[in-house]
């Protein structure tokens, strides 16, 4: 109960900030939606850190190295640390500028503009925001799973025991999970479905009331939190499994418990993670057992961040160019203080110094919480919780913000004519869409979960495939209209193909293999889906008659 | 200054693949597993390698750019 009580006050902390930010609401749209170009360096690089470490980076990347070992850190953190940067840079800063020079609130405002054609919102717009989706659901799914975790009790011989609730509080569907979306059901903690309600209205509220401002100054508190508790649990975390490598270790030799007891006492933090990485198997040490192409097409993944539309939000909101710097210096060493001690923490899951249940083997996105709640006291346990919790909605408002300013923007005013909204009426759309959204993704969080580092890297994969659009774009003169149709069409269909042929994300092992002289290369799907993306962007564009002059002029002069 | 800064990404992205210690079951400072620290240095390399691009690559129009833009908002 105790952790429960201290992530119930950081969640009414993050909807005071959240409301509090509304008192600098200045009534417009622009200021509503990108909180008036107002955002300087330390909020941009705050706000952009946030929104891209999600629920995937802390919960998934703790799964995914318990599953799979070291091999993810380099998979996607290091690659990220270099292409994150490189996307800031190469695009963030450019269509900065022209988001400023033309007023655009939305990346298909500028496709709009730049390929001279209308109908491509409405190819984009269905594309955008059902990969936008997924990536919701990650969040919402993940902190169900999260404060779950961190909640339930133990299951000995049929019952509950220590449950943060008594049998018989919630309805029985919710607490048994024999039927519906809660399979493994509650455990004597909060059910998943009400926990994943409770965070999104409390993400909803702040993010209707705040805005874009609201959302980047949640996002840089809650960045802030993650940080420092990150690196509060993963010396919680090393401390207590190094005490039990020691102990272990000296009983093997004989050792009395008097004397263990001393060494325990004596050893430093470094003799302490040493044993316990000691007994780290060999398998989860090394890649042997992933392919060098695969590896290698795992860099294609981080391009997603080219293509995120609540990136490109986020990135207008900047004050001015220069803003850009800190956050493309440290992002990379932000990724490493974050992924690195989830990554350990994964791994050193895998020593068998401390008994991890089938079920939560079974459901890798579990294992950061149930490693948390077994090696902290409840007091550390909630602000640990609510550090991942923190990086969760530090994505998730972002999200429902960018979703609901798009289908205001390129659906509702593009639409239905500019003068026939006033200012006002804009904002309000832009909130009622942004609970239509929270409902629709909420929806689909009661669903069967999948691990969700698989279901993110199968979203970001479609991101990637459409990263050709956005580079040629800003430096190919010679990218047409057609061209970039048959971009999206490729991605589309690729990405169809593909997932479908991957059971719908089912087999998480799923590779693109590509047969040649009698080998078999196997390749991440994305690379693939970027190949033809590619592919049909640069030909179709050839043959194609080029963009105007006037248009070149606006973009290219 | 700019290619080099440029190929020194384009490096840093080539060394990335680190086939090197594909197999290497080595304990850096007896507790990091060798593959993760040489991948937490490339995140380090990165951020250094960033910070020159920033010096050294930064678009020279955008400073125009925000100029103009801080007199139209000094405006309003």
């Amino acid at each position: 109960m105790t952790s429960l009580i201290i992530v119930s006050v950081y969640l009414a902390l993050l909807l005071g900030l959240g409301l509090f930010s509304s008192r600098l609401f200045r009534g417009t749209s622009k200021d509503y939606m990108l909180a008036s170009h107002s955002i300087g360096p330390l909020l941009l690089l705050m706000s952009l850190f946030g929104t891209t470490m999600t629920a995937f980076a802390l919960v998934g990347s703790t799964g995914e190295a318990f599953k799979e070992g070291v091999s993810v850190y380099g998979m996607l953190a290091s690659s990220s640390g270099i292409i994150h940067s490189l996307c800031f840079f190469l695009l963030g800063v450019k269509l900065w500028g022209f988001g400023h020079r033309y007023g655009y609130k939305t990346q298909i405002q500028f496709f709009r503009d730049r390929l001279e054609s209308d109908k491509i919102g409405l190819l984009l717009f269905p594309v955008l925001v059902g990969l936008v989706i997924p990536y919701l659901l990650i969040g919402v799914m993940a902190s169900g799973g999260v404060i779950n975790g961190m909640t339930q009790g133990k299951v000995v011989e049929g019952n509950v025991v220590n449950g943060t609730f008594e049998e018989g509080t919630f309805p029985a569907f919710l607490e048994q999970g024999s039927q519906g979306f809660s399979k493994d059901g509650s455990r004597g903690g909060v059910p998943r479905p009400i926990a994943s309600f409770v965070i999104c209205l409390v993400v909803l509220l702040y993010v209707f009331f705040g805005g874009m401002r609201g959302t980047a100054w949640a996002n840089t508190f809650q960045t802030c939190v993650f940080m420092v508790l990150g690196i509060v649990a993963f010396w919680v975390i090393a401390n207590n499994l190094g005490e039990r490598a020691i102990r272990a270790d000296q009983e093997a030799n004989g050792v009395s418990n008097d004397t263990a007891d001393t060494t325990v006492q004596q050893a430093s933090l470094l003799e302490k993670i040493s044993a316990v990485s000691a007994n780290i198997p060999t398998e989860r040490l090394t890649r042997s057992h992933i392919p060098k192409l695969k590896f290698f097409t795992y860099l294609l993944v981080p391009l997603s961040v080219g293509m995120f539309p609540h990136l490109f939000q986020h990135w207008l909101t900047a004050r001015r160019a220069s803003s850009f710097k800190l956050a493309i210096v440290a992002h990379p060493i932000f990724i490493m203080i974050v992924w690195v001690p989830c990554v350990l923490i994964g791994v050193w899951a895998t020593t068998g110094l401390i008994h991890i249940p089938p079920p939560v083997q079974a459901n890798p996105n579990i294992v950061l919480p149930f490693m948390v709640k077994s090696l902290a006291g409840p007091v550390l346990g909630g602000f640990l919780t609510a550090g991942i919790l923190a990086a969760i909605m530090s994505s998730l408002d972002s999200q429902f913000l960018c979703i609901g300013t798009m289908f205001t923007e390129d659906v509702v005013v593009h639409y239905g004519g500019k003068g026939r909204f006033s200012d006002k009426q804009v904002v309000l759309l832009a909130r009622l869409f942004i609970i239509a959204i929270v409902a629709v993704t909420y929806g689909f969080s009661l669903f069967e979960p999948r691990r969700v580092f698989t279901l993110g890297v199968w979203c970001f994969s479609g991101f990637s495939s459409l990263f050709p659009l956005i580079f040629a774009s800003l430096y190919w003169r010679r990218l047409t209209k057609l061209g970039s149709y048959a971009c999206v069409g490729a991605a589309v269909v690729s990405w169809i193909t593909l997932f479908w042929k991957s059971d719908f994300a089912r087999n998480a092992d799923y590779t693109f293999d590509l047969v040649l002289g009698g080998m078999t290369y196997q390749m991440m799907p994305v690379a693939a889906m970027f190949t033809s993306s590619l592919t049909a962007l640069i030909l179709v564009s050839l043959v194609t008659r080029p963009p105007s002059e006037k248009t070149l002029a606006k973009f290219f002069s | 200054m700019r290619p080099i800064v440029w190929f020194l990404i384009l490096l840093l992205l080539v060394l990335h693949q680190d086939n090197w210690f594909w197999e290497d079951q080595t304990l850096v400072f007896g507790f990091m597993p060798i593959a993760l620290f040489y991948h937490a240095g490339v995140s380090v390399v990165a951020g250094i390698l960033w910070f020159l691009a920033t010096q050294f690559c930064w678009p020279a129009n955008l400073d125009e750019e925000e100029n103009v833009h801080s007199e139209s908002t000094s405006r309003t």
